[in-house]
């Protein structure tokens, strides 16, 4: 047995391999091996949402994530929504409604709007403010970014 | 933090084997919301860490041939809440995994990680122990199962052995006439730990009379429990406003509360009186019957 662990994971659609401590979490991994920056660490407690992330298609807080255990899982940061170097519906509409402030809560809160709106396309502000239960926005930004959540439903709506 | 192995176990068998060889070195890890704090915080220190979510089928949810429902103990809690055997079988489990924390936290925190950890404060003890829950273990010398309502020994303790693994939980399914009510008393965020919990379960008899009843509770004494006095005081009984508020006494009287951010010791006493209370009428009240 090794304390280290080496963990090959798709992420972002892509394989990679890290080789890194056994107790080393997830969020760590993410932004200080792999250089994926986007996902934030704030409480480090499974308290804020910051660092939201996929792992195998759920959302989950990756501050709470042993990255031993992502070792053949796939796993989606927010550098992974959106596709061809385009923002997603849900991103663009953020930026629309102005829901962004200092933005440090932002990826945790599109990465968790964004499983919501997968498993509840048409959500009411009661099914966003649920899903985005224990996102925290330390500016107080919520009703912005409740509103980008409902405008990326209904724009998707309309076009779909 | 010191260093140590992660060994993703292939079998229960192989997690038995390690933990054996490793004794009190060795940790099992199963959703890791409670375990990656603890080992953050230096409460655990663990040598050798074994990872249950590479055994497969661990978190299977299934009706046995005798109609109870055998959950594994790697379901995840949004797992459970979304599970259509169990909507069907236990809307009133459904209900209360569904209120634990964030969705997020459900995604990842384990049914048998939540028993096993035996924090008082978690959430699906006392619907567990209102439906007269029994796990399942595998240990060093076999296979056994333990009700719940001797499983909680003290804060973070349980009845289970050095070396020995919780692998399910089991629950029969009620008849449709058992009513539930479940409470979740929150005064500060719908994220927070509960202030107090309690579960009720009512067995109606056709003349009126409660014919069985369960009274548990959570968040208010070292271990989730059950008001048996409580429970005594309404069986075999016609229920009325009286009777109800005296029971809630008795389920006052029998909780062991902690001053914390939640509440004084007193002021969660008095909480299990009230909430116990609503909970009874809510369960007796014809039209909330939900399961």
């Amino acid at each position: 047995m090794s304390e280290t662990a080496r963990v090959s994971l798709t992420l972002n659609g892509e394989p990679r391999t890290v080789e890194i401590g056994a107790g080393r979490t997830l969020l760590d991994t993410l932004r200080w091996e792999l250089d994926l920056t986007g996902t934030k660490e704030c409480c480090a407690a499974g308290e804020c949402g910051a660092c939201t992330v996929y792992l195998d298609g759920e959302a989950v807080n990756s501050c709470l994530v042993l990255a031993a255990e992502a070792d053949g899982r796939e796993v989606t940061t927010i550098e992974g929504l959106g596709s061809g170097g385009r923002l997603s519906r849900l991103q663009e509409a953020f930026l629309e409604t102005g829901a962004i402030q200092c933005g440090f809560c932002i990826p945790g809160m599109v990465v968790a709007a964004d499983a919501l709106l997968r498993e509840t396309p048409r959500p009411t502000l009661d099914e966003v403010l649920q899903g985005l239960s224990g996102n925290l926005c330390r500016c107080g930004g919520y009703t912005r970014i409740c509103a980008a959540v409902l405008r990326a439903a209904g724009a998707a709506d309309v076009t779909g | 933090m010191r260093p140590f192995s992660y060994v993703p176990a292939a079998s229960l068998e192989e997690a038995v084997g390690v933990l054996a060889r490793h004794g009190d070195e060795a940790h099992l890890l199963a959703g890791g919301t409670s375990f990656v704090l603890l080992l953050q915080q230096g409460l655990v220190d663990p040598g050798v860490v074994v990872g249950l979510s590479s055994v497969p089928g661990l978190n299977t949810i299934e009706r046995d041939g005798a109609g109870q429902l055998r959950i594994g103990a790697m379901a995840t809690l949004g797992r459970i809440e979304g599970d259509p055997l169990v909507r069907d079988a236990l809307p009133c489990l459904s209900e209360v995994v569904g209120r634990v924390a964030t969705v997020r936290i459900r995604n990842q925190a384990t049914i048998g990680g939540n028993l096993a950890h035996a924090d008082p404060a978690q959430d699906p003890p006392p619907i567990l122990l209102a439906l007269d829950a029994v796990v399942e273990a595998i240990g060093p010398s076999g296979r056994r199962t333990i009700p719940l309502d001797s499983f909680f020994v003290d804060v973070f303790e349980t009845a289970l052995a050095p070396g020995e693994i919780l692998t399910a939980v089991r629950v029969a399914a009620p008849s449709p006439a058992i009513r539930f009510a479940t409470v979740k008393f929150l005064p500060r965020t719908v994220d927070d730990f509960a202030t107090v919990t309690v579960a009720v379960r009512i067995d109606p008899s056709p003349d009126g009379r409660v014919a069985d009843l369960r009274i548990a509770l959570g968040a208010v004494a070292p271990v989730p429990l059950r008001a048996v006095a409580a429970e005594n005081a309404i069986r075999g009984h016609v229920p009325d406003e009286a009777l109800l508020a005296g029971a809630a006494e008795l389920a006052r009287d029998a909780v062991d509360p902690f001053d914390d951010v939640r509440g004084s010791a007193d002021y969660k006493r008095e909480m299990t009186r009230v909430w116990t209370l609503r909970a009874l009428r809510r369960a007796l009240a014809p039209s909330e019957r939900v399961a």
